[in-house]
C-alpha cells in the first residue's frame, strides 16, 4: 500500500470515533435531557396511555437506552432513519432527506465556492496592498462579514435584487414545473445531465443570490487568513530570491499565493462546519427546501424523530467533511503522510 | 491589614494584567462605544424608550417618522421602543451563557492542560469533535428539547461554547507549564491545585478576555438565529431575532423597516465584540513578541 492510501485509511478510521462522539452527544442531548420528547410532541399531559404507548414505539422510545442506542446507529448505518411521528405520521425519514439533502449539497458547494473566491481574492490584495488603506478596508471587511447576520443580508440582497431590480428569483430552487428528471437530485448537474436548458438557466439564478449572501458571510475568514499567510510568506528568504532574479512581481504573488494556501485548505474543514450552521438560516430565509429548512419545517410539528435524524445525518456530514479535508490537504502536500 | 493588603494587591494584579490586553486605536473605541451604547439602552429601557414595546395600536405599518423613529410593525408596536426592549433579552442570555461555558470550559481546560495523561485525551477529543460540529444546528437540537425559553437558549449557547474556552485555556496552560516560573513554584513544594490557581489562571486572564469578546460576538448570531428560528422567545416580549423573523413577509413588499433595524442591532452589537475582540487581539500578539 502506498504511503498516501495508508495515511488516508488511517484518517478514515479517525473519523469514526468523531462520528461516534457525536452520536453519542446528540443521543444524550435528546434522550436523556430532562423533558419527555413525546409529550412534548403533544404538548399535553391528557392522552390515552395507549395512544401514548404507540407513538413511543414508533419513536424506538419503548426499549431500553443501551439497546436504542445501538439500534439506532446500526439502522442509521443501513439508511433507515426511522418514520416521522406527527403530521405526516408514518412517513420515512429517509425520504425527507433523500429530498432534502440534494438541495442543501448544492447551495453548500455554491456557496462555498463564492466564499473561497471571495476570500482568496480579497486575502490576496491585502497582502500585496499591506499597509495601506485597501488593506485596512479590506480587514473592516472582513470582520463585517463575520458578524453579518444572514436573514438581513439576504433580505437585503432579495429587496435589491428580486423586488426593486426584478434580476433574480427570491426564493425556491426553480420555477415550479421546470424541475429536471432527477438523477442526483442537483437541479445543476441534472439538467446538465438531461440537457434541460430551461431547468439549467431557472436552477441558476435560483441560486445566485442565496449563494452570494452565504459565500459574503463566510468569505471573511478566509480574507483574514489567506492575508496573514501570504504577508508571511511574502516576507520569507525564497521570495526575496525570485525578487532578485528579477522575476516579475505578478508571478512573485502567485507563487506567494500558492504556498499561503495550504494552512487555508485545513481552516476549511471547520469553515464548512459553520457554513452547514449558516446553511439553516439561509434556506429559511430563501425558503431553500434543504435539511435546513426541513428541521425548522418539523421543529413546527415538533417532530422529535425528523429533528433527531436531521442532526445525527448532519454528525455524519461533519465527519465526512472533515475526512475529505484530510484527503485534499495530503495530496496537496507530499510531506503529508505516515 | 493582611487582608486588606491581600484584597487591594489582588486587584491591583487584575487590573496590571488586564490592562496590557486593553488597547487604544479607532477600532477599540469604536467597538467598545457600541457595546456600552447597547448596555445602557437595555439597562435604561423603560425611560428612554418612547412607547410600550407590546401594546399594539392601530398606527399599524408606518414609515419611520418624527413619531416613530423606526416606523410601526404589522401590529402597530413601536419597532424603536420594540429594539430598546429588545436589547435586554440578547444581552442578557449571551452573558449568562457566557459565564456558563468560562466556568465549565476554563477549568477543564487547566485541568486538562496542566495535569495531562488519559482524561486530557478523553476531554480534547470530545470538546473537538463538538468543536466540530455546526454551533447553530448544536444549538437547535438543545434548544428543540428543551423548548422555547430564554433560559434554554442561554443553556443551549453555553453548551455549544464550553469547547471554545476549553481548548484555549488548554492550549495556554501547556505552554504556562513550561515556564520558569512555574518550575520555580513547583520547586519550592507548590501543590498542583496552588500552582494552577495562583500561576496559571491569573495569566490566562488576557487570553480568556479575548476569547470572551471574540465569542459572544459569535454567540450573538447564534442567539439571534435562534430566536429567529421561533427557538428563544414567545410573543410579545421584544426581540431582535424574532422581530425579524416576524417582519420578514412584508420586506419583500417594501414594508422594510419592521425587519431591518433589529437585523442591524444584531449585526451592530456583535460587530461591536468582534472589533473590541480584534483589537485586543492585536495588541495581546504584539504584547507577547
Amino acid at each position: 500500500m502506498g504511503s498516501l492510501a495508508r495515511y488516508l485509511v488511517i484518517r478514515a478510521l479517525a473519523i469514526i470515533p468523531t462520528i461516534l462522539i457525536l452520536y453519542t452527544l446528540v443521543f444524550i442531548i435528546l434522550r436523556i435531557l430532562p423533558g419527555d420528547p413525546i409529550l412534548a410532541v403533544l404538548g399535553t399531559k391528557n392522552i390515552p396511555p395507549d395512544q401514548l404507548e404507540n407513538l413511543r414505539r414508533m419513536a424506538g422510545l419503548d426499549k431500553p437506552l443501551y439497546i436504542q442506542y445501538f439500534s439506532y446507529l446500526f439502522n442509521f448505518l443501513r439508511g433507515d432513519f426511522g418514520v416521522t411521528i406527527t403530521f405526516p405520521s408514518g412517513v420515512p425519514i429517509s425520504t425527507y432527506i433523500a429530498q432534502r439533502f440534494p438541495a442543501t449539497l448544492e447551495l453548500a458547494i455554491c456557496g462555498f465556492i463564492v466564499s473561497i473566491v471571495i476570500g482568496l481574492g480579497t486575502g490576496a490584495l491585502a497582502a500585496v496592498k499591506k499597509g495601506t488603506k485597501i488593506d485596512g478596508a479590506l480587514k473592516l471587511y472582513s470582520i463585517l462579514a463575520y458578524v453579518t447576520f444572514i436573514p438581513l443580508l439576504g433580505m437585503v440582497l432579495q429587496y435589491i435584487f428580486g423586488v426593486y431590480l426584478k434580476w433574480l428569483p427570491i426564493a425556491q430552487r426553480i420555477d415550479p414545473g421546470l424541475a429536471p428528471r432527477s438523477i442526483t437530485g442537483l437541479y445543476v448537474l441534472d439538467s446538465l445531465l438531461t440537457a434541460n436548458w430551461a431547468a439549467l438557466r431557472s436552477s441558476v439564478l435560483h441560486l445566485i443570490l442565496p449563494s452570494i449572501t452565504l459565500g459574503i458571510v463566510l468569505s471573511g475568514a478566509y480574507t483574514r487568513l489567506l492575508r496573514n499567510n501570504m504577508v508571511e510568506v511574502l516576507s520569507s528568504d525564497f521570495i526575496r530570491s525570485y525578487y532578485s532574479r528579477g522575476i516579475r512581481e505578478r508571478k512573485i504573488n502567485w507563487y506567494a499565493l500558492k504556498n499561503a494556501f495550504l494552512p487555508v485548505v485545513t481552516y476549511m474543514g471547520l469553515q464548512f462546519a459553520i457554513l452547514l450552521g449558516g446553511m439553516v438560516l439561509t434556506e429559511s430565509t430563501f425558503s431553500w427546501p434543504g435539511m435546513g429548512t426541513f428541521i425548522v419545517e418539523r421543529l413546527d410539528y415538533r417532530d422529535y424523530t425528523s429533528i433527531q435524524a436531521a442532526i445525527i445525518f448532519f454528525a455524519f456530514i461533519v465527519g465526512l467533511i472533515s475526512l475529505i479535508v484530510d484527503a485534499v490537504y495530503a495530496l496537496l502536500d507530499p510531506r503529508i503522510r505516515y | 491589614m493582611k487582608g486588606l493588603e491581600l484584597g487591594s494587591s489582588l486587584f491591583g494584579k487584575l487590573l496590571k494584567r488586564t490592562r496590557t490586553a486593553i488597547p487604544t486605536g479607532a477600532m477599540f473605541n469604536v467597538g467598545i462605544t457600541i457595546i456600552l451604547a447597547v448596555v445602557l439602552m437595555a439597562v435604561f429601557a423603560p425611560l428612554i424608550s418612547p412607547y410600550d414595546p407590546t401594546r399594539a395600536t392601530p398606527d399599524i405599518l408606518k414609515p419611520p417618522s418624527s413619531s416613530h423613529l423606526m416606523g410601526t410593525n404589522q401590529i402597530g408596536q413601536d419597532i424603536l421602543s420594540r429594539v430598546i426592549y429588545g436589547s435586554r433579552i440578547i444581552l442578557m442570555v449571551v452573558l449568562s451563557a457566557t459565564i456558563i461555558s468560562m466556568a465549565v470550559g476554563i477549568p477543564l481546560g487547566i485541568y486538562s492542560g496542566f495535569i495531562g495523561g488519559r482524561a486530557d485525551r478523553t476531554l480534547s477529543m470530545v470538546m473537538d469533535s463538538i468543536y466540530a460540529f455546526p454551533s447553530l444546528i448544536l444549538a437547535i437540537a438543545i434548544a428543540s428539547v428543551l423548548g422555547p425559553s430564554p433560559l434554554n437558549t442561554a443553556i443551549s449557547l453555553a453548551v455549544v461554547y464550553i469547547p471554545t474556552y476549553y481548548r484555549m485555556t488548554r492550549g495556554q496552560t501547556l505552554s504556562l507549564r513550561e515556564q520558569l516560573f512555574v518550575e520555580a513554584a513547583r520547586s519550592m513544594g507548590a501543590g498542583k491545585l496552588y500552582i494552577m490557581r495562583k500561576h496559571i489562571l491569573p495569566n490566562l486572564l488576557p487570553t480568556v478576555l479575548v476569547v470572551f469578546t471574540l465569542s459572544a460576538a459569535d454567540a450573538i448570531i447564534t442567539e439571534a438565529g435562534l430566536s429567529y428560528l421561533g427557538l428563544s422567545v414567545t410573543p410579545p416580549t421584544p426581540d431582535w431575532g424574532y422581530d425579524l423573523r416576524a417582519g420578514q413577509g412584508y420586506f419583500t413588499t417594501g414594508y422594510w423597516w419592521i425587519s431591518f433595524f433589529p437585523g442591524l442591532m444584531i449585526t451592530l452589537l456583535a460587530l461591536g465584540f468582534a472589533l473590541v475582540g480584534e483589537a485586543m487581539g492585536e495588541k495581546i500578539s504584539i504584547a507577547s513578541k
